[in-house]
C-alpha cells in the first residue's frame, strides 16, 4: 500500500464525506413531505372571490359575512360615524391611517374588514368599546368607527381585505 | 442508580433474568430499597400523585379516544354522546377533564414545594430542568385536549393560543397558518390536534423517566435541605414512603372523587356547551384556570416596548414567565438550600405565592379598570422574584444555623415536643 500523506484527503475520505452528504440530502428529502403535509391543503387553498349584496345593509347595520374562513365586517356606517373618523388626528393613533385609506372612495359610508382582532384574532363586538367602534372581550382593545385600534393590546388596525365594488351595491372581496 | 445495589436474586428465575435483563433489580433498586430521607413531609407526596393522575388521564384518554370524533361537524355530538350514551362515559369523561384540573393542583403544590426548599440547587439542576420540560408538555397537551369538544371556548382557546405564534416578527403569519393547516382554524386543526393529544401524554412519560433518573442519581432534596450524611439519615423507600405516598393519594382523590361524581362541570365554562362558531367571540373568554395566571401576564403588557409591539411583549412575556424557570438554580445565589433556614426568603417567597394566586384571580377578571393595573403590579412582582429577589436577597440575609445532620434535626424536634 502506498503511503499517503496524512493531511491529503484520499479516496477514502471523499467517499465518506460524499456519502454523508447524499444521507443528509435523503433525510431532508424524507423529512420534507412529512413537515409540509401541515401546511393548508388544495381543498383550502382553493379558496374563489365571494360576491356580496349589500342592499340588505341598513344604515347603522353591521353584517359579518365568511370568507377564506375568516369572518369579514361589513358595515354601514351612519353620518355620525364617518364625522367621529375623520375628526381623528393621525398622531392619536397607534397604527396611523386616514380614514379615507380605509374605504373605497364614493362609498365612504362602507367600512369593510377582517373580523378578528389583530392581537390574538377574536371577533371584536360592534358598537361599543371607548371609541364608538368595536371591543375586543377577550383581551380589552378597543377599535374606533373606522376599526383603527386605539387602545389595548392589538397592534395593528383591523385588516381590511382587497375587495372592489362591482356596482353601487355589490361588492367583490378577494 | 447511585446508590450501591443491595439486591440479592432469590429465585432461579431471578438470577437467570439478573444475567441477561437486570430489569428486577432495576425496580428493586429504585422502589424497593432506595435510601430516602426520614424527614420528607406531606409535600414530598406529590411525586406520586402525579405519577398516578398520568395514569389515570392516559387510560381514561385511551378510552375516550374509542368514542371521540376529531371532526368539526362531529366533535362536538361525539363528546355528548361518551356522556349519554356510552357505558359509565359520563363518569370517564368527567374522570379525564377534571382529572387534568387535579394533575395541575398536584403540579403546582409539587413546583411551588421545590421552589421553597431549594430543590433546584445543586446538584438537582438537570431534574428541575427537564421538570419544567414535562410541565410545558403539560400545558400542551391540556391546551390541545381542551379543544377536541370544539365548544366556542374549545374553538377561541385555539384560535388565541394559535396566534400566540404570528407575533413572531417575519415567520410568524407563516408559522400560524402551519399550525393550524388552514388560514383560520378549522377542521385540519381539530384533526392534527387529537393525533398531537394523543402523542404528547407519552412523550411525558418519557421525561417522566428521566426525571425519575436524574432524581435518584442525587437522590431527594429534604425539609433541611441538608444532604443526606450516613445510613441513619434515610429510611428504604418501601414501606416507608410507599405508604405514606399511597395515604397521600387516596386523601388527594377525596375532592377529585366529589368533583367527578358531584361537579363534573363546575371547572368548565358554560359557553363550552354551545357549538363552536368562527362568526362570533364569547363575550368573555378566559382559559381553564390553570393558565390564568399565564393569561394575566399575557395581557398586562398592553403597550409598546421600543420596536417590540404589545402583541409580541404580553408573547414573550408569557413564554418568559416559564422560560425563567429553566434558569432559577442559577439565579438563586444562596448558599443555604431551604428556606426554613431564610428568614427574609420566607417573606418574599410567601408573596410571591400570593402573587401567583392574585395572578390566577385577575386572569379571570375582565381587561378593564383596576385590573388592568393590578395585573401589571403582580406581573412585575412575579419577575422582580426571579431577576432581583432570588440573585441580590442572599447578600443582606442572615441565614439560621443549618442542622448537622438530617438525624439531629429530627432529634431536636423529637426532644423539644417531649419537654413540652
Amino acid at each position: 500500500m502506498a503511503t499517503q500523506s496524512e493531511k491529503e484527503p484520499n479516496r477514502r475520505d471523499f467517499l465518506y464525506v460524499a456519502t454523508g452528504a447524499v444521507g443528509a440530502v435523503g433525510a431532508a428529502a424524507v423529512a420534507w413531505p412529512l413537515i409540509d403535509q401541515m401546511n393548508p391543503d388544495a381543498s383550502v387553498l382553493a379558496l374563489a372571490s365571494i360576491e356580496f349584496d349589500l342592499s340588505s345593509v341598513e344604515v347603522g347595520q353591521s353584517v359579518t359575512i365568511k370568507w377564506r374562513g375568516f369572518p369579514v365586517f361589513v358595515r354601514h356606517r351612519t353620518e355620525a360615524e364617518i364625522e367621529e373618523a375623520r375628526a381623528v388626528p393621525l398622531d392619536a393613533l397607534k397604527d396611523p391611517e386616514t380614514d379615507a385609506q380605509r374605504v373605497k372612495e364614493g362609498h365612504e359610508e362602507w367600512l369593510i374588514m377582517i373580523a378578528n382582532c389583530t392581537h390574538l384574532g377574536c371577533v371584536p363586538v360592534g358598537e361599543s368599546g371607548e371609541y364608538d367602534g368595536w371591543f375586543c372581550p377577550c383581551h380589552g382593545s378597543h377599535y374606533d368607527t373606522a376599526g383603527r385600534i386605539r387602545k389595548g393590546p392589538a397592534p395593528k388596525n383591523l385588516v381590511v381585505p382587497e375587495y372592489e365594488f362591482l356596482s353601487d351595491t355589490v361588492v367583490q372581496i378577494g | 442508580m447511585s446508590h450501591k445495589s443491595n439486591y440479592q436474586p432469590n429465585s432461579g428465575f431471578e438470577k437467570w433474568m439478573d444475567e441477561r435483563l437486570p430489569i428486577i433489580r432495576l425496580g428493586y433498586d429504585s422502589f424497593v430499597d432506595f435510601p430516602s430521607p426520614k424527614n420528607l413531609n406531606y409535600f414530598w407526596t406529590f411525586g406520586g400523585i402525579l405519577a398516578i393522575f398520568l395514569v389515570i388521564q392516559i387510560i381514561t384518554g385511551v378510552v375516550l379516544a374509542m368514542h371521540y370524533t376529531p371532526h368539526a361537524d362531529m366533535a362536538f355530538n361525539s363528546v355528548e354522546h361518551i356522556r349519554r350514551d356510552v357505558n359509565w362515559g359520563r363518569l370517564i369523561q368527567a374522570a379525564h377533564a377534571n382529572g387534568a384540573s387535579f394533575f395541575f393542583l398536584a403540579v403546582y403544590i409539587h413546583i411551588f414545594r421545590g421552589l421553597y426548599y431549594g430543590s433546584y440547587k445543586a446538584p438537582r439542576e438537570v431534574l428541575w430542568i427537564l421538570g419544567v420540560v414535562i410541565f410545558l408538555l403539560m400545558m400542551a397537551t391540556a391546551f390541545m385536549g381542551y379543544v377536541l369538544p370544539w365548544g366556542q371556548m374549545s374553538f377561541w382557546a385555539a384560535t388565541v393560543i394559535t396566534n400566540f405564534f404570528s407575533a413572531i416578527p417575519l415567520v410568524g403569519e407563516g408559522l400560524m397558518v402551519f399550525l393550524r393547516g388552514a388560514f383560520a382554524v378549522d377542521n385540519a386543526t381539530l384533526n392534527r390536534f387529537f393525533s398531537l393529544h394523543y402523542l404528547l401524554p407519552f412523550m411525558i412519560a418519557g421525561v417522566v423517566g428521566l426525571h425519575i433518573w436524574a432524581l435518584h442519581v442525587p437522590g431527594n432534596n429534604n425539609p433541611t435541605g441538608v444532604e443526606v450524611k450516613t445510613k441513619s439519615d434515610t429510611v428504604p423507600f418501601h414501606p416507608y414512603l410507599t405508604m405514606k405516598d399511597l395515604f397521600a393519594i387516596v386523601v388527594f382523590m377525596i375532592p377529585f372523587a366529589w368533583f367527578v361524581f358531584f361537579a363534573p362541570d363546575i371547572l368548565g365554562h358554560p359557553d363550552n356547551y354551545i357549538p363552536a362558531d368562527p362568526q362570533v367571540t364569547p363575550p368573555h373568554i378566559v382559559p381553564e384556570w390553570y393558565f390564568l395566571p399565564f393569561y394575566a401576564i399575557l395581557r398586562a403588557i398592553d403597550f409598546n416596548i421600543g420596536p417590540i409591539d404589545s402583541k409580541l411583549g404580553g408573547v414573550i412575556a408569557m413564554f418568559g414567565s416559564i422560560a425563567i424557570w429553566f434558569v432559577v438554580p442559577w439565579l438563586d445565589r444562596s448558599k443555604v438550600r431551604s428556606g426554613a433556614f431564610r428568614p427574609m426568603f420566607k417573606w418574599f417567597y410567601w408573596i410571591w405565592i400570593v402573587n401567583f394566586i392574585g395572578l390566577t384571580y385577575l386572569g379571570a377578571q375582565p381587561a378593564e379598570g383596576v385590573y388592568v393595573i393590578l395585573s401589571k403590579t403582580a406581573t412585575f412582582y412575579y419577575f422582580a422574584y426571579f431577576l432581583i429577589i432570588l440573585p441580590f436577597l442572599p447578600r443582606i440575609e442572615t441565614t439560621l444555623p443549618l442542622p448537622a445532620s438530617i438525624s439531629e434535626s429530627v432529634l431536636a424536634k423529637h426532644k423539644t415536643e417531649a419537654a413540652e
